[in-house]
């Protein structure tokens, strides 16, 4: 008989999340694991595993969970993904292996990434599997970023026997894993205990690294790398560029996070960095990180925290849980509404000039483009308004390398397959080529790219 | 780990650090800046290079001690001891060329890192009028070194304990009113001061570039806190800067920045101060 619900996962109650940084869900147990394990239908289709953007052999791992071998499961997801225990938390399921999920014809589909989490998590509790290194091949690969693209090529090359050292502008490995996605959705401890597991397989992490200063893709090149991966990222953060953006009390979300994740201003003065958070906050957006923003505002003490979004609910780019998890929290959701003037008092914000939008013809996007309302503009007080409408490029190694392509937007042109540059011997994947993305795409094209790599470094052996 | 390969005193409550760091020491330029982070805890702090020695892998820093990171760095790390964390070189370099006569104007701990913009432009070739002002004669450092880079130099002291009495801006005012040919001015310190000196050089005409320190947490161009408008557009001073043209910023907004976290900048510094209690040095 088929279970049509996904087996639920316990979590922090909303009204008392709203006040730590715990993590919200708490993951299954070993028996809730099986149960939903059990609801796979192991089809022969499986076209879960076209919907990964890894390819992690769905059925195969969740068969081991179903039959209690968790060491197997995890070996099966690790051959395809260095980093469980964050795609598991973090990937949009729903639009991935579980939007195709044959069992999500009729009922719910098989909670593919809670799975994959209990594995993951399994795996921490237990002994580690390090996966198998190849024997030396002699060929040195220099990694630009140690964020999702870059610790998976890293961890791709290294397997395959060759030696990796990744260079990371901050002081921690793990880009937005660290700086960006919040403690709540993605406890720090498990980032760190992933880039540990790199460690142990002899992957080469220095942080504080200014590549583009201290030295330029093309001296790495020739100073004893063989090649080069960047996965640098989507840094640079994008405002909305209209009147009052400087006043005090508007962030970017990237500086409002990285404070309070990186930084830990949450734990403010036992940390050194600090942040204000008033008692009304506005963010502006509607992904990943409005909601990880807006959440953050309310555990640091907003009494009210909205999100200010110009398209309709259907359109939030968010994962669906994100949503459900804020609007559980008491977030409220001001849509069809556009921010166009922030207004202050002595250089101090206090409100924020908005209009309401109304759905019109499909956009280039394939969206409704959001058409304002003459005449309906109106204004909400608050202290801090946060800017969570995207991110560009982060500049340093595309301002700083020498015949590099980019396009109009300032990204790397880089072949999606192989992630080859303009430049031989360079390659680059993630938020740096594509623009803002997601976790997984990022690990997909280091993935890809590691492929690549391991043939250009052969070819170059031969 | 970074090594504080020396540390002195210049003055109270400033001193001068030597970090090895000899990556960064190779490549930095005049007008760079360093991100340091003491400890775990630590926040990051911007700070702008005042010297580097690519033989010893030095980098000169200077730090007046006015909030809690730069006391406990005052009172806790001493020479041999090691900073966690040391990133740079940041942001853009100072264009030097040879212009002809130049004016480098420096207040207070601004005079730490205009310094070694005076060096290199007296290296490139130019005529180096140099201006520096103290609150007073017994917080003066780097005197002589400036006296060294500069044909002509203006000590001015607000009490008047030492050269002329009153602000760095009352000789620029005179050398510029003079008639004397200066083909630009770089003025480095408090934001009032670089405000006020980007004031008198608009009525004469001459091109100024001041170095700003706002309040920024990577200093690589990703948080965005940095921003300050420039000619009426939304510049990050980390990657844009830190050197902008002083006839083009909005002081008013810069100093309005500067201030948002006084509060909590006081409340972190009162703290450390009642922890460290009698186990404070000075």
């Amino acid at each position: 008989m088929i279970v049509e619900k996904q087996i639920p996962m316990r979590e922090q109650a909303p009204d008392v999340r709203g006040r730590n940084f715990d993590e919200v869900p708490l993951g299954y147990s070993e028996d809730e694991a099986v149960l939903e394990a059990e609801r796979c239908l192991q089809c022969k289709t499986a076209p879960c595993v076209d919907g990964c953007p890894v390819g992690i052999d769905i059925p195969g791992f969740i068969e081991h969970v179903k039959n209690r071998r968790h060491a197997q499961a995890i070996a099966v997801l690790k051959q395809d993904n260095a980093l469980p225990a964050i795609c598991g938390r973090v990937c949009p399921q729903e639009n991935q292996c579980q939007g195709v999920c044959t069992l999500g014809v009729r009922f719910e589909p098989v909670a593919i990434g809670r799975l994959e989490r209990f594995c993951a998590d399994w795996e921490a509790e237990h002994e580690a599997c390090c996966p198998e290194i190849a024997p030396d091949t002699g060929k040195r690969v220099a990694i630009i970023g140690a964020g999702p693209a870059g610790l998976t090529a890293a961890g791709e090359l290294r397997k395959l026997g060759h030696a990796v050292t990744v260079l990371e502008l901050l002081h921690e490995a793990g880009g937005v894993l660290m700086y960006g996605i919040p403690e709540f959705r993605l406890p720090k401890a498990i980032v760190r205990r992933e880039i540990d597991a790199l460690r142990a397989m002899g992957v080469e992490i220095e942080v504080n690294k200014v590549v583009g200063q201290i030295y330029t893709v093309d001296e790495l090149l020739e100073n004893g790398y063989d090649a080069v991966f960047i996965g640098t990222g989507a840094g640079l953060p994008r405002f909305l560029g209209i009147p009052g953006e400087s006043l005090n009390g508007v962030y970017s979300a990237n500086e409002f996070l990285t404070r309070t994740n990186l930084m830990g201003a949450y734990r403010f003065p036992e940390y050194d960095t600090p942040i204000r958070v008033g008692e009304r906050v506005v963010t502006v957006g509607g992904g990943n990180v409005a909601m990880d923003s807006s959440r953050t505002a309310l555990r640091l003490g907003a009494k009210e925290s909205i999100i200010v979004y110009r398209r309709s609910e259907e359109e939030l780019p968010a994962r669906a849980e994100e949503v459900h998890h804020a609007k559980e929290e008491g977030i409220r959701f001001q849509l069809l509404t556009n921010p166009i003037e922030f207004v202050g008092e002595d250089g101090r914000l206090t409100g924020v000039r908005c209009i309401r939008m109304e759905l019109g013809e499909p956009d280039e996007s394939g969206r409704r483009r959001p058409v304002p309302i003459e005449g309906s503009e109106f204004v909400i007080e608050i202290d801090n308004a946060i800017i969570a409408i995207g991110n560009g490029p982060h500049p340093l190694i595309p301002q700083t390398t020498d015949d590099l392509e980019l396009n109009r937007w300032g990204n790397i042109v880089a072949d999606p397959e192989t992630g080859q540059t303009s430049k031989p011997g360079v390659f680059a994947g993630g938020d740096i080529v594509t623009g803002a993305a997601t976790v997984i795409e990022a690990m997909g094209a280091g993935k890809r790219a590691s492929v690549a790599i391991d043939a250009f470094l052969k070819g170059d052996a031969a | 780990m970074y090594k504080i390969l020396s540390k002195r005193t210049l003055a109270p409550k400033i001193r001068e650090y030597v970090v090895e760091a000899p990556e960064v020491a190779r490549v930095a330029k005049a007008g760079q800046f360093i991100v340091l982070r003491l400890h775990e805890r630590g926040e990051r702090i911007p700070l702008t290079i005042v010297g580097c020695d690519p033989a010893t892998g030095g980098v000169t820093l200077v730090v007046q001690e006015v909030g809690k990171s730069t006391q406990e760095m005052g009172d806790r790390f001493h020479e041999g001891d090691s900073i966690l964390d040391f990133a740079g070189p940041l942001g853009e370099p100072s264009e030097i060329e040879n212009l002809g006569t130049v004016l480098c104007v420096g207040g207070g701990v601004g005079i730490a890192p205009i310094y070694p913009i005076a060096r290199a432009l007296k290296e490139a070739g130019n005529t180096v009028i140099g201006i520096i002002g103290y609150r007073s004669r017994d917080l003066m450092f780097y005197h002589a070194e400036f006296d060294a880079v500069c044909d002509e130099l203006h000590v001015m002291t607000n009490d008047g304990s030492f050269g002329g009495k009153g602000f760095v801006s009352d000789p620029l005012r005179e050398i510029l009113a003079s008639g004397r040919e200066v083909a630009r001015v770089w003025t480095i310190g408090p934001a009032i001061m670089m405000k006020v000196c980007s004031e008198i050089t608009r009525e004469f005409g001459v091109p100024t570039i001041v170095s700003l320190n706002s309040v920024m947490i990577d200093g690589t161009g990703m948080c965005g806190g940095c921003r300050v408008d420039v000619d009426g557009v939304a510049k990050f001073a980390c990657v844009d800067g830190p050197e902008f043209d002083g006839h083009q910023v909005d002081f008013d907004l810069l100093m309005s920045r500067q201030g948002y976290f006084a509060h909590e900048e006081a409340c972190s510094l009162d703290r450390y101060l009642a922890e460290a209690g009698e186990g404070a040095s000075t």
